[in-house]
């Protein structure tokens, strides 16, 4: 089975957001792999033991994603792509475009890639490629089963679960709770070293700059008013109660 | 010639999601003199809502009602929103952003070939009256606004952020569209399980009350069900008692999980690590409950208790209910 992977570096969740000079600042800032691309590398691992086959690992972004893929590497995928998006104008029309072009001259069986990114959180990418790749999708699945060419899956509806079932080649996202991803082990980093590495850019894909073209444009940023600390009340704990409900009601007036 | 914005709709136990009524103000406040606005209304036993839609948009509203679209399912909802856009063509889709939404939206969006603005949380117009967007990066800590550059438009509305529209002046017009099952699905919805009919989606209440690792046990969340159950509200979790393993990870809050901006939000036994924050800090109104004052949720708190929730979230509902009942 051939089986790809999206992934996407981020911010480490744990990182405060400064911005400086009109942008984000990244002095000194932890980058790591998508939390959730986690799970979907997980769970190319646990497929690919089952069923067979290679894991490919591809991302879109600046020479640096290259440690995230290496980490994918690190966690057993078996090569990865880094597709440079260098001087183009990029949002997540771009990034699924440059995506299809890539996976459009590859064979594929299962593409996995994360729920969402928890930096700019689009949720767009992947079911843009699946319409490009004109292929099924299913996002934010808890659970993948796949038998011959035909999957079935749990999907995380806002807490329903659907079961939907699914043939191949599909493109799936992940949701937490889809497993449980594996730390990469020390040989495992060792290894990576030594699998294959492939760098592109746009102009090794079957794409021209203006088609790739971002459709959308940030103007500004900014960071949220800061909160302040209020106040502690004071009592027992049932006086606390009911001049919290007071407080409620009189000042917040919101009940 | 005007514009033409169509809005998708959405129906969740049986009625339209008040983030439908949220996108069309979205359109309302997008939209200039001349240009026009449809809706489109997917489901089963769809004629009644669609009525009701009519009171809010004057346009045409395409309903399209067949028991197989009962279940959201990519395919068929692209599929009958490939045979609207032969007799609309879309300048601008809004969404909300919701599981349907999400999912939907960007599939849209490939098919026309166009941009999207995602999870969206206000929308304004600029000097030149080009519309600007506002929407969260990393959860909420920081924002971006942002604007097309050009070509077919799509936006997605998180709930609760733009207030719900007013009824329209005059009504719409309701056209039933035929729906043809196709033989050759390659995705098939087999069974659902709804966890949360009946209950208040996480997303769109108004109020939330929240557990962390304070909670102790699945059990543990008890005391904080029965005080949304008094105050209408949705119970949601914090990273560590989703990974200990208390509760559902659909209940997790924070830049992994989902976003929240009730109106009250009530932490109780969350320590307040960032990640859980950025998920939460919009909230109008947050209330921490915590046995160490120490605990960083203080500090971004309006009002606090410093105590053991067990004994304090207890008559906090017997509080409410003598205030609300």
């Amino acid at each position: 089975m051939n089986i790809f992977v999206l992934l996407k570096q981020t911010f480490d969740t744990e990182e405060r957001i400064v911005i400086n000079n009109g942008e984000i600042s990244d002095d000194g800032v932890k980058y790591v792999m998508n939390p959730y691309d986690e799970y979907a590398v997980e769970e190319a691992l646990l497929q690919r033991d089952q069923h067979g086959g290679t894991i490919t690992v591809v991302g879109v972004g600046p020479d640096r994603t290259a440690e995230a893929l290496r980490t994918a590497l690190a966690m057993g995928a078996d090569e990865a792509v880094l597709i440079s998006n260098d001087g183009l104008a990029t949002d997540e029309y771009t990034v699924s475009r440059l995506l299809a072009a890539y996976l459009g001259q590859q064979s594929y069986d299962l593409i996995l890639g994360g729920n969402f990114s928890v930096d700019s959180g689009g949720g767009q990418v992947a079911v843009r490629l699946a319409q490009l790749l004109d292929i099924p999708h299913t996002s934010s699945i808890t659970k993948l089963a796949i038998n011959g060419q035909q999957a079935v899956v749990d999907r995380d509806a806002e807490g329903d679960t659907e079961t939907v079932e699914v043939s191949l080649p599909a493109v799936f996202t992940a949701q937490q709770g889809l497993n449980e991803p594996r730390y990469p082990s020390l040989p495992g980093i060792m290894k990576a070293k030594k699998k294959p590495f492939h760098r592109m850019a746009i102009g090794d894909l079957a794409l021209s700059v203006s088609d790739a073209a971002a459709k959308t444009k940030r103007i500004s940023l900014s960071l949220p008013p800061k909160r302040e600390a209020g106040r502690i009340l004071q009592g027992d704990h049932a006086q606390q109660a009911a001049e919290l409900v007071n407080l409620l009601r009189t000042e917040a007036k919101l009940i | 010639m005007g514009k033409t914005y169509v809005v998708v709709a959405e129906v969740r136990d049986g009625s339209l999601r008040q983030v439908t009524l949220e996108a069309l103000q979205a359109v309302s406040i997008a939209c200039q003199e001349g240009d026009s606005t449809a809706a489109v209304l997917i489901g089963s036993q769809t004629t009644k809502l669609a009525s009701e839609l009519a009171g809010y948009v004057d346009g045409q509203i395409y309903s399209i009602d067949h028991p197989e679209l009962e279940i959201y399912n990519p395919e068929t909802y692209l599929n009958v929103m490939k045979s609207v856009f032969e007799r609309v063509t879309p300048d601008v889709v809004m969404l909300g952003h919701t599981a349907q939404g999400r999912d939907l939206g960007p599939a849209i969006a490939a098919h026309l070939g166009a941009g999207q603005i995602s999870d969206v949380i206000a929308i304004e117009k600029g000097d030149a009256d080009e519309v600007i967007y506002t929407r969260p990066l990393y959860a909420g800590k920081a924002f971006e606004q942002k604007q097309f550059t050009g070509g077919a438009q799509v936006v997605t509305i998180r709930p609760n952020n733009i207030n719900p529209t007013e009824a329209a002046a005059s009504a719409g017009e309701v056209v039933e569209l035929d729906y043809a099952p196709s033989a050759s699905l390659r995705s098939i919805v087999k069974d659902v399980v709804r966890k949360t009919s009946g209950k208040v989606d996480l997303t769109e209440a108004k109020i939330v009350i929240s557990g962390g690792r304070g909670v102790k046990s699945a059990e543990g969340f008890k005391p904080l069900e029965e005080l949304a159950d008094v105050l209408h509200g949705a119970v949601g979790a914090s990273r560590a008692a989703c990974d200990a393993g208390y509760c559902d990870y659909s209940m997790q809050i924070g830049q992994t999980g989902k976003v929240v901006t009730p109106e009250i939000y009530i932490a109780c036994g969350i320590s307040g690590a960032i990640q859980h924050l950025a998920g939460m800090s919009q909230s109008r109104v947050i209330i921490a409950i915590n046995k160490d004052p120490e605990a960083p949720i203080f500090k971004v708190a309006d009002y606090g208790i410093v105590g053991d929730l067990f004994e304090v979230v207890p008559l906090l509902t017997q509080e409410f209910r003598k205030v609300l009942v």
